[in-house]
């Protein structure tokens, strides 16, 4: 059974059954990264262009990992800024890279819907590797999988996200997937960090992270912006630490075996303290791992679609 | 050139007549007024089932001249309002340079007298501040008299309060209102569209309701204070329409309008994220679109306008975030007025022809239109039931940025009559 789609752009309405098939693909491939010879040849022939209009490091190397691994050819291409400031468009670097007969784009950028606008400009599958504040599929596809792995199931299982909502793409894309697979959601943090009519989206709000705790069965950490947020949606990192840090403190009260989550880079004893990010309930580096196999399964199944 | 305009139903608020009237026009000027008249040598245009307004004014046109005619030229701009019937528009500062002094005005009313020699009256609206930075008053006796009818930053707010007090002060000794862009800047900071549910959704940066309504609050408290004449531009809120409401109950100066995607269309279609569904103020809520409508009727707000925004198609083809605010409205206005307002029993048909002819003229203090022998003919003249589905490209207007592509409305201009000149669609 193929994927019914030939981007993935987000979660957002994304079908059950589709994102079942990316998970139960992601485990062959992540059996792949174990082996000693970890390349294997389904994309071979294949061209795909990565278009990063934002930094990224690990999104990025990931991919690129993930393309090798499946034997495609690779092209890169950064640009800070948006490609307005540029000088070019972005439906004119699309179409300019695609010229030189590429099968798909993998893109990050700042401005949310950028990938959805490039699905209707080009020929070449799109995947969407973070598009300002709206969605991160992978890296939701990358995190339900892993606690799959580590709980065993999505069903059921109440999952907590902590931080700002507001500016997430990790966020929403893991409320849509989470929400479809049958997960129970939470969001935790100040009043200025959660989006307006969040409710809606089937998910219940806290304030206190104390109150969320108990209930839960994962807990998804997100980075702050410090540079970004301090002063303008909350007052200090010093408060923000005391009142919304992940402590061990915080997690023995609970009295609950809680999975912690971090979609990285973490700013150690911020939103997270260092003993909770290197504790054995931490499945950071699990993560960052199945990340590629999650990839690898996402790049697979859209190339071999066509 | 004589002209014998049968059958047709004569709608005007002004008379109060509503019947089935023949009109004899020569050389612009109405010389019968009757039943079953008959015009020898005269060209008969048969217009039965279709309706007979007095001229309608469209009080909030961005004609982009000059400084941005590859948008727009106070030409096609003209062009675009005669095809979508208007015989007048009230043409928005923001150009290039932007109306803040007297050759502005005096270099659009040129081009709008070579502009289809004449036949739509191209009215300037001149800027508050000046550059429209809202820091100093633009010479506004000046522009004034050189003939600007109203003044207005559009595009952005007259920001600070201090400014709008002076500015409703000294406007008021002219006899012209001080028409606002409400939104208040640091609250809409980064914002592309309406704050709610469906931003929430895209991940796109909000512009919250209260952004406009603060403002309108405030300006009308220095109304009141000041006895300025105060107009809102392009209302899109239930509770500033609210706001209005109360202000009009004290019997304060204060008038509003409101834009035909404002009532007809929400924040849902964002979902898509065409860049013709980006302008500001933002589409909003099902609730504020049904707001919108009571306020219609009841006559809290006086003006259907279109604030008429050309852009170019490259401009538009970019990220949503990066895209310019604003879509073309001329040539859909009535066919979304008489879908959604007449149709649904919101508005009759003379309603309909106060707000887009005898409330904008009677804000901006223009010369009533007076239907009557002997009168030059000044004329709208429409189809109120035929059926036709719009297609951008076929616009008359230089831009094509519109969200209504495909949509099917009832109701289109038939042609308009002004300054002895005459349009047929």
């Amino acid at each position: 059974m193929p994927l019914s789609t030939r981007h993935l752009l987000g979660l957002d309405g994304m079908k059950r059954e589709d994102i079942q098939l990316i998970l139960d693909t992601a485990v062959s491939f992540r059996e792949v990264l174990d082996r000693p010879i970890k390349k294997v040849p389904p994309l071979q022939g294949k061209t795909i262009a990565n278009m990063f209009f934002e930094n990224s490091t690990r999104t990025r190397l990931s991919f690129e990992l993930a393309e090798r691994r499946l034997s495609a050819d690779v092209l890169g291409f950064s640009a800070t800024g948006s490609s307005v400031s540029k000088g070019e468009t972005l439906k004119d670097t699309a179409r300019n890279i695609e010229a030189m007969k590429i099968d798909m784009v993998v893109m990050r950028h700042s401005a949310a819907g950028a990938p959805h606008y490039l699905a209707k400009v080009i020929e070449s599958n799109v995947i969407n590797a973070g598009d300002g504040g709206h969605e991160h599929p992978t890296q939701a596809l990358l995190d339900m999988y892993t606690i799959r792995e580590k709980l065993g199931r999505l069903e059921g299982l109440h999952v907590c996200i902590i931080g700002d909502i507001s500016h997430s793409r990790v966020a929403r894309s893991n409320i849509y997937g989470l929400k479809t697979m049958g997960a129970r959601v939470s969001v935790c943090g100040p009043a200025t960090m959660i989006p307006r009519e969040i409710e809606n989206l089937g998910v219940e709000v806290y304030h206190h992270i104390d109150d969320v705790l108990p209930r839960i069965d994962v807990l998804n950490v997100l980075r702050i912006q410090l540079e970004r947020d301090a002063g303008r949606l909350f007052p200090s990192i010093r408060e923000y630490h005391n009142f919304y840090g992940v402590t061990r403190q915080r997690l023995d009260k609970a009295g609950r075996e809680i999975t912690i989550m971090h979609p990285g880079p973490i700013n150690r004893d911020v939103e997270i303290s260092a003993d909770v990010a290197d504790s054995e309930n931490s499945v950071i580096l699990q993560q960052v791992l199945n990340g590629v196999a999650i990839r690898m399964a996402v790049l697979y199944l859209l190339a071999t679609k066509n | 050139m004589k002209l014998l305009l049968k059958g047709g139903t004569l709608i005007d608020p002004v008379s109060g007549r509503d019947e089935v009237l023949d009109i004899v026009v020569v050389d612009g000027r109405i010389e019968q007024l009757g039943s079953s008249l008959s015009a020898p040598s005269a060209q008969v245009i048969e217009l039965k089932g279709k309706v007979v307004a007095p001229g309608f004014v469209d009080m909030h046109v961005h004609l982009r001249q000059p400084g941005y005619e590859y948008k727009e030229t106070i030409l096609t701009g003209c062009t675009s309002a005669a095809a979508g019937g208007f015989t007048a528009v009230c043409c928005m500062p923001n150009t290039n340079p932007p109306v803040d002094d007297e050759s502005v005005v005096h270099l659009i009313q040129n081009e709008a007298k070579k502009a289809l020699d004449g036949l739509v009256d191209v009215y300037p609206i001149a800027a508050v501040t000046v550059g429209r930075k809202g820091e100093k008053l633009a010479p506004l006796a000046e522009l004034a008299s050189a003939g600007a009818v109203g003044f207005t930053d559009d595009g952005d707010p007259v920001f600070d309060a201090e400014v709008m007090r002076r500015a409703l002060e000294y406007a008021k000794m002219y006899g012209r209102p001080v028409i606002q862009h409400a939104q208040d800047l640091p609250l809409t900071k980064g914002g592309v569209m309406n704050e709610g549910f469906v931003a929430t959704s895209l991940g796109l940066a909000g512009m919250p309701p209260a952004a406009e309504e603060v403002m309108i609050a405030r300006d009308i408290r220095l109304s009141e204070y000041t006895g300025g004449q105060y107009h809102v531009a392009h209302i899109s809120t239930a509770t500033a329409v609210e706001l209005v409401r109360q202000a009009k109950a004290r019997r304060l100066s204060v008038s509003c309008e409101v834009t035909p995607h404002h009532f007809t269309l929400t924040d849902e279609l964002v979902r898509s994220y065409d860049t013709n569904t980006k302008m500001n103020p933002p589409l909003r809520t099902r609730d504020d679109v049904e707001a919108i409508k009571v306020g219609l009727k009841d006559g809290t707000i006086d003006v259907i306008a279109t604030d008429h925004a050309p852009h170019s198609f490259d401009e538009k083809q970019v990220e949503y975030q990066s895209a310019p605010f604003g879509i073309v409205g001329l040539e859909t206005a009535l066919g979304l007025a008489i879908t959604e307002l007449f149709m649904k029993n919101v508005l009759s048909l003379s309603q309909l022809v106060e707000k887009f002819s005898t409330n904008p003229r009677r804000i901006l203090h223009l010369p009533t239109i007076r239907i009557a022998v002997g009168e030059m003919a000044n004329l709208t003249i429409f189809d109120p039931v035929v059926q036709w589905v719009v297609d951008p490209q076929f616009f008359k207007s230089k831009s094509k940025n519109s969200p209504f592509g495909g949509f099917r409305l009832t109701g289109k201009a038939v042609g308009v009559l002004n300054n002895g000149q005459t349009y047929w669609n």
